[in-house]
C-alpha cells in the first residue's frame, strides 16, 4: 500500500522525504497560504484590541493600554443592551425555529405520495437559497405602512394598521418569522436523511405487533430521530452569540434599535463606520470569546452523545 | 411482545389512525410549502401588474391586462447591470478558484501519514473557533490594497474549514486500489488527483460549487465593508438601494413624466425578481445535487 511504503521510509532524511512527497506539499502552498494570510493574519490582528490603534503606526508599532477598552466596555450601558438583546433574540429564535424542522420532516415522512413530497420539498426549500436581501425586501414592502399588502388588508378588514418595521414590539417576531421562513425547510433536510436511516425491519415488527401508525411514530420514528435532535439542539446551542450581520442589518431602524442592536451590527457600527477600530475589535474579541467557548462545549457534547461531529 | 396479533383483521377499511396521520401530514407539509412560496408568487405577479390596475384594487392577484413597464424602466437604472455584471464575475471566478484551492488542500490531507498534516488539519479546526472578526479583516483587506475591488469579495470567504473537512472524507471514501495502481504504473502524485481521484469528486465538487457559487451570488455583507464605489457594487447591494433606500426615488428621477406612471411599490417587485430570476431558474434543475451532495459528504463523517 502507498501508505505503509511512506511509513517504512520514517528513517530518510527530510530532503529526502520532501522530494519524494513534492508533489503533495506543492498542493498544500495554496492553501497553506491562504489560512495563513486570511484566517491567522486577523487573528493576530485583534492585539489591536489591546492597543491604541493608530494608522500610522499600525498593528505592530501601536502602544498597549493595558485593557483600557475592556474596562470601557464592561462599564458601558451599550455593551450591555447589546449582550442582552444578542442573547434574547438567539434564544428566542432558537426556542421557536428549532422545533419546525424537526415537525416537518416527521410529517413529511409520513408522506407516501412520492410527487407529492418532492414538491413540497421543492417549495419549502426555495427561500434557503434566495438571498436576505431580497427576502427582507418582500417582507418590508408587504409589511409596510404605505402601499404595505398586510396593513392594506388589516385596513379592509377594518382594522388598524400596524408599524411592523418601526416598532421594537414587531422586531423579534419579524426576525423569527422570516428566519422560519427561510432555513426550517431547508432544515428538515437532515432529519429526514436521519429518518431515512431507520431500518424498515422496525416498522414491519411494529405492524406485526398491532401497532397503529401513531404508535409507529412514538416507537420507532421519534426514537430513531432522536439521536439527531439532540445533538443538532447541543449544535445550535454553541451558536447562541451569533445571529447574523445581513438579516438583522436589513431590519434595523432608528424605531426598533433598542431591540436590534446586536452584536454584529454594533460592531460594524462603531468600528467599520464610526472609526473607532481598538474598541470595536475589543467588542468583537468578547464576542468571539464568549462563542468560541460555546461551540467548544457544544462540540464536546455532541461528540459524547456520538454525535457525528466533523473534527 | 405479543406476536399473534389481529392479523387481516380489518385490511381493507380505512384505519382511523393512517387517515388522521396522512390528513395532518398532507395538510400542513402542503400548507407550509405554500407558505414559502406565496410571497415570490405575489412578487411576480405584481411586478406583471399594470399601474392602473394596482392603483384600482391592491389585492388583484389576476389582473386581466400584463405589462413589462416596470421591467422596462428596471433595465434603464445602469447599476442594475453593473451590478449583474459584478456579481457574475465573483460568483464565476470566485466559485471557480474556491473548488481548486479546495482540491489541492484537500487531498494531500488524505495522507494520513504525510508528515506536517495534523499540524495543518489542527490549524484549519482552530478556525472553526476563533477568527479576527470584522476589524482585522477589514485592515487586512486594506492593506492587501484590495479596497473597492471585486477580490475583496471573492477572496476572504474562499475556503472554509467545514468544507475542505467534506471534500477529504469524499476522497477518503473512494477506493485506495485506483490511486495505488496508478502510482505503481509511475504516475506521481499530481496526476493521481487530476487523473484519477477527481473524476471520481464530482459529484461532491458539484454540489459545493452550486453551494459556493449560491453564496457568492446572494452575500452582500463583505461589499458593505469592502466596496465603497457604485460602479463596483454587487447586485445585492443594487437592490438593497432599490428596495430599502433611495434608489428608486433617483431611478424615477431619471424618467420623462410619462414614463413615472408606475409606483416604486411595483418598481421593487420587478427589481427583485430581475435579481433573482438567474436562481429561480436553476433551482429546480439543480435540487437534486443539493441533496445528494449532502448525503455523499456525510458518508464518512
Amino acid at each position: 500500500m502507498a501508505m505503509t511504503a511512506a511509513v517504512t521510509q520514517r528513517r530518510v532524511g527530510w530532503g529526502k522525504y520532501l522530494y519524494k512527497n513534492r508533489w503533495l506539499y506543492l498542493m498544500s502552498v495554496p492553501g497553506l497560504a491562504f489560512l495563513i494570510l486570511f484566517k491567522y493574519i486577523p487573528i493576530y490582528g485583534v492585539v489591536m484590541a489591546f492597543q491604541d490603534f493608530k494608522f500610522k503606526t499600525g498593528v505592530f508599532g501601536s502602544p498597549f493600554n493595558h485593557f483600557k477598552h475592556f474596562v470601557t466596555l464592561f462599564s458601558s450601558d451599550r455593551f450591555y443592551r447589546v449582550l442582552t438583546n444578542s442573547i434574547t433574540l438567539s434564544s428566542m429564535r432558537l426556542v421557536a425555529s428549532f422545533p419546525v424542522p424537526v415537525l416537518l420532516a416527521l410529517l413529511l415522512n409520513e408522506i407516501h405520495a412520492r410527487w407529492f413530497k418532492r414538491c413540497s420539498q421543492t417549495l419549502m426549500y426555495l427561500p434557503h437559497f434566495i438571498s436576505w436581501v431580497v427576502l427582507s425586501g418582500i417582507v418590508v414592502n408587504f409589511l409596510s405602512m404605505n402601499d404595505g399588502l398586510v396593513n392594506d388588508l388589516i385596513q379592509a378588514l377594518g382594522g388598524k394598521k400596524v408599524n411592523f418595521l418601526g416598532s421594537s414590539a414587531w422586531f423579534r417576531a419579524m426576525i423569527i418569522g422570516t428566519n422560519i421562513w427561510k432555513e426550517a425547510g431547508w432544515g428538515t433536510v437532515i432529519y429526514l436523511a436521519s429518518l431515512a436511516s431507520i431500518n424498515p425491519e422496525y416498522y414491519e415488527a411494529a405492524t406485526v405487533d398491532g401497532a397503529n401508525r401513531f404508535q409507529k411514530i412514538r416507537y420507532v420514528t421519534i426514537p430513531g430521530v432522536s439521536g439527531t435532535i439532540v445533538i443538532m439542539l447541543v449544535l445550535a446551542v454553541g451558536g447562541l452569540m451569533n445571529n447574523g450581520f445581513e438579516q438583522i442589518y436589513l431590519f434595523q431602524n432608528d424605531l426598533n434599535i433598542s431591540v436590534s442592536d446586536i452584536f454584529e451590527t454594533y460592531t460594524y457600527n462603531i468600528g467599520v463606520v464610526g472609526g473607532q477600530y481598538s474598541y470595536s475589535t475589543a467588542v468583537g474579541l468578547f464576542k468571539n470569546m464568549v462563542g468560541a467557548i460555546l461551540i467548544f462545549t457544544s462540540n464536546t457534547l455532541a461528540k459524547r452523545l456520538g454525535g457525528a461531529t466533523l473534527y | 411482545m405479543v406476536l399473534i396479533g389481529r392479523k387481516n383483521k380489518n385490511r381493507v377499511r380505512l384505519r382511523g389512525d393512517d387517515v388522521a396521520v396522512s390528513a395532518v401530514s398532507y395538510t400542513v407539509s402542503a400548507a407550509f410549502a405554500l407558505l414559502c412560496f406565496a410571497p415570490f408568487l405575489l412578487v411576480i405577479i405584481y411586478s406583471f401588474t399594470p399601474y392602473d390596475l394596482y392603483l384600482k384594487n391592491h389585492f388583484d392577484f389576476f389582473p386581466s391586462r400584463l405589462t413589462l413597464d416596470a421591467y422596462r424602466m428596471v433595465a434603464k437604472y445602469k447599476y442594475i447591470w453593473s451590478g449583474y455584471r459584478n456579481t457574475l464575475y465573483v460568483a464565476l471566478f470566485g466559485t471557480a478558484l474556491s473548488m481548486l484551492l479546495m482540491v489541492v488542500t484537500a487531498y494531500p490531507l488524505t495522507r494520513k501519514d504525510l508528515r506536517g498534516n495534523k499540524v495543518i488539519m489542527t490549524l484549519w479546526i482552530i478556525t472553526m473557533f476563533f477568527s479576527g472578526g470584522m476589524i482585522p479583516d477589514y485592515f487586512l483587506i486594506r492593506s492587501l490594497g484590495l479596497l473597492n475591488n471585486l477580490w475583496s469579495m471573492i477572496l476572504p470567504g474562499l475556503l472554509g474549514c467545514y468544507n475542505l473537512i467534506l471534500t477529504r472524507n469524499y476522497m477518503e471514501s473512494l477506493p485506495r486500489s485506483l490511486e495505488e495502481a496508478a502510482l505503481i504504473d509511475g504516475a506521481n502524485d499530481l496526476q493521481v488527483l487530476v487523473r484519477v481521484v477527481l473524476p471520481l469528486c464530482l459529484p461532491i465538487l458539484a454540489t459545493l460549487g452550486l453551494f459556493t457559487i449560491v453564496g457568492y451570488w446572494n452575500s452582500y455583507f463583505n461589499a458593505i465593508i469592502y466596496l465603497t464605489k457604485r460602479t463596483n457594487w454587487p447586485l445585492q447591494l443594487v437592490l438593497r438601494e432599490l428596495v430599502f433606500e433611495s434608489g428608486v426615488n433617483e431611478l424615477r428621477q431619471g424618467m420623462a413624466a410619462e414614463e413615472r406612471a408606475t409606483t416604486p411599490f411595483l418598481l421593487k417587485m420587478a427589481s427583485i425578481v430581475v435579481a433573482t430570476l438567474p436562481i429561480m431558474l436553476v433551482y429546480p434543475f439543480l435540487q437534486k445535487y443539493f441533496m445528494t451532495g449532502l448525503v455523499l459528504g456525510g458518508v464518512k463523517e
